[in-house]
């Protein structure tokens, strides 16, 4: 009797969650500090319009939420929205139908018109129809110098990528390292992209991971760039650390000169107390091409039966762009909005140069919009290993490097 | 087997009224139809399973029919990183099997001479069998942390030229991990070994005590081919064990420095879950099988073919 009173409450129980429809599951992997704040602006926005915003988020980094998130969707377990990278990550998903359509809600706000850049909405897209929402922009092509660093070793704070070559023996001699790099694969792969698209030129970049020309990634501008690389990998030889902000803390604390990272890495300069252009300084292109690439993230909504739930959901999409929520929100990550019509005059020095650059359009689409994540996966792999094996020429490299681009999709 | 005989049971039931054998001892039989199922279901099944979308083009999900033959084999064998892992498992492996049997055998004879406290001994060799991979990954990576760790420390006593740096060695990173698996595992080959030990009978060490042999050689000669079963055992669970190790790596060096120390069971998780490529996934798992297939195949000969023993 005992047992089945308990059956019929947790029955009972169940179908009273599934009844108000206007609880929405929502993961993610925003969870350091500023990560956070920010996605709790969010929440309150979302809350405020009498749904409730159940929160999901998933510890660790997005190789580790990814997995969890596509096979919970595969799995016949979807949660009501998500964060993803936008891109290709999702693309069979969507594919497979099990995303919902969002181009009802994006037609009526006019997102086609708002979105800036517009590749961000292509990358959404699959037949014509969006199926994300992006909410922020990312960019890899920053260097971050510790001036104290530069003080102590007695030179000018280097402006641009060639006269940070030339003042790191002068770094080294003063006993620092004169670039600061995380072991991690995937930061290896950024870094990389980074110099590709400093030293070779966006162009260059455009045609090896966007149109896959192997020749051009076998060819002699190529090579200039991988042997810009083993010069950095000289550089980073003395840097011992795994995490990324283990590596920007060697740049706080001026043991290191600089380090070469997306614009995340500002927020930890802001919580370690430092001021943009007095204590460090970010160029972006590291000061020679003047490009910021666009990749970012965005929210998907698995597709559910119930109309309720559906409904809801386009009403979260319709919130994530709204003018104010991506204020609020994108000060706190530290990002760009996707919107090119709100005022972000709050934001910090660094901030503004990358929307400037955004606003003069210099822009390309980031490695997660146009490469595969099986294509990604090699290249991190070859990164990783050419990063900290320093037997590993610059030639054979670019030969392998060719070979993955050659049978990329 | 079982349909021709019962159709013979059946031809012979009408005269003799003798029960079906397939009905004999149904509750026996109703009781393993779930553990038959599931070892056909989840063992076989999905094994095949595997194996055929292995030679498919399945990225995110699988997808039986994009035939592509070998290519996930022949990309597999041509990437550094796999050949990196497999290196390191054969390293790993070899010196794992031999140093677990050497060290837990002779911490089990030693245990065996009847010292006194032998259970305070017992479970503190015993004791890192407890902890999971994880767990003594982190241990051992903060052990061999050049700044914290035996390095460290020897320095701060005065040794200042002295370097102990495993994990930030391409060279010999393996043998840091290695370290940390020996340091879990042994202790457990050893309970296994001084149970065998135990199992054998007072009188042969009365004999070879008569005879005046020595107790090495009494062990080397006597003791250890009595023990054969015993070993086998020891060996299929350490060789399991090898096969299978990544948690370890993963807490210990996430792979690095660079790839150096990398292993299959890594790669099978990145390609399928992080590079959304099933098909590699799988054909590297395919390869983990064929290799453990090369490891139980002559252990099930040693076991159960040649001689039988009834």
């Amino acid at each position: 009797m005992n047992y089945y009173k308990a059956t019929t409450a947790a029955v009972a129980f169940c179908s009273a969650g599934a009844v108000s429809a206007a609880e929405l599951e929502v993961t993610h992997w925003w969870t350091s500090g500023g990560e956070a704040a920010a996605v709790s602006e969010f929440a309150k926005a979302f809350d405020a319009t009498g749904n409730t915003w159940v929160d999901g988020a998933i510890a660790g980094s997005g190789g580790t939420a990814r997995p969890i998130i596509v096979s919970r969707i595969i799995g016949g377990d979807p949660m009501h929205a998500t964060q993803l990278n936008h891109g290709r990550q999702a693309e069979e998903l969507i594919e497979a139908g099990l995303m919902l359509d969002l181009t009802d809600v994006a037609e009526a706000e006019g997102w086609t018109d708002l979105v800036n850049p517009t590749s961000l909405l292509d990358s959404c897209t699959v037949d014509g129809k969006i199926y994300c929402a992006p909410v922020n922009i990312h960019s890899w092509q920053w260097i971050w110098l510790s001036h104290q660093a530069y003080s102590d070793a007695g030179v000018a704070v280097p402006s641009n990528w060639d006269e940070f070559v030339a003042s790191a023996k002068a770094l080294e001699d003063a006993g620092k390292i004169p670039l600061a790099m995380g072991q991690q694969a995937w930061q290896s792969s950024g870094a990389f992209g980074v110099i590709n698209v400093a030293v070779g030129g966006p162009d260059l970049w455009n045609k090896i991971n966007v149109e896959k020309d192997a020749e051009a990634a076998a060819g002699p501008e190529m090579a200039k760039v991988f042997e810009a690389a083993a010069a950095a990998r000289a550089m980073a030889a003395n840097s011992k650390v795994q995490d990324w902000n283990q590596a920007t803390n060697l740049v706080i604390t001026g043991q290191a000169g600089g380090q070469v990272m997306g614009d995340w890495a500002q927020g930890e300069f802001q919580v370690a107390g430092q001021v943009a252009g007095q204590d460090y300084t970010c160029l972006p292109g590291l000061g020679v091409n003047e490009i910021i690439s666009t990749g970012g993230d965005a929210f998907y909504f698995p597709k559910q039966d119930d109309p309720e739930i559906e409904a809801a959901q386009k009403e979260l999409a319709k919130l994530l762009l709204s003018p104010e929520v991506q204020v609020n929100f994108n000060l706190k990550k530290g990002s760009l909005p996707v919107r090119g019509d709100i005022d972000l005059s709050s934001a910090n020095d660094c901030m503004k140069k990358g929307l400037e650059i955004l606003a003069a359009g210099n822009i390309l689409q980031s490695g997660d919009q146009v490469l595969s994540a099986d294509t990604s996966g090699q290249i991190e792999d070859l990164m990783v290993e050419f990063w900290n094996d320093s037997s590993y020429s610059a030639a054979d490299a670019q030969a392998k490097y060719a070979e993955i681009i050659a049978e990329a999709d | 087997m079982a349909v021709t005989d019962g159709a013979q049971e059946v031809s012979r039931r009408t005269i003799s009224k003798r029960p079906n054998r397939l009905f004999k001892n149904m509750t026996a039989k109703i009781a393993t139809i779930p553990m038959i199922f599931t070892a056909l279901v989840v063992f076989i099944g999905c094994t095949v399973w595997t194996i055929y979308h292995s030679f498919t083009k399945s990225k995110l999900l699988p997808a039986p029919e994009k035939w592509v033959g070998l290519d996930q084999y022949e990309r597999l064998w041509s990437t550094r990183r796999w050949l990196v892992s497999i290196e390191n498992l054969a390293i790993y492996g070899i010196c794992s099997l031999v140093l677990s049997l050497v060290i837990g055998f002779t911490l089990a004879a030693l245990l065996d001479r009847k010292i006194r406290g032998e259970g305070i001994f017992r479970t503190i060799f015993l004791y890192p069998f407890a902890l999971s991979f994880i767990v003594t990954g982190l241990v051992w990576q903060w052990i061999l942390n050049p700044q914290f760790g035996i390095q460290g420390v020897v320095q701060r006593w005065g040794w200042e030229s002295f370097t102990f740096d495993p994990l930030n060695n391409a060279n010999i990173v393996i043998y840091g991990i290695l370290i940390a698996g020996i340091w879990q595992g042994s202790g457990f080959i050893m309970v296994i070994l001084l149970a065998g030990l135990r199992g054998i009978d007072e009188d042969i060490w009365k004999a070879s005590r008569v005879e005046g042999i020595p107790a090495w050689k009494t062990y080397i000669f006597i003791i250890i081919p009595m023990m054969r079963p015993i070993f086998v055992t020891a060996l299929v669970l350490i060789a399991a064990g090898i096969i299978k190790v990544y948690d370890l790596v993963v807490a210990q060096t996430s792979g690095g420095p660079g790839i150096s120390s990398e292993v299959p069971a890594k790669y099978v998780i990145e390609k399928m879950f992080q590079s959304q490529n099933l098909g590699q996934g799988f054909a590297a798992s395919t390869m983990m099988l064929l290799s453990v297939l090369v490891v139980l195949i002559p252990w099930a000969y040693l076991e159960f073919g040649g001689k039988r023993r009834d």
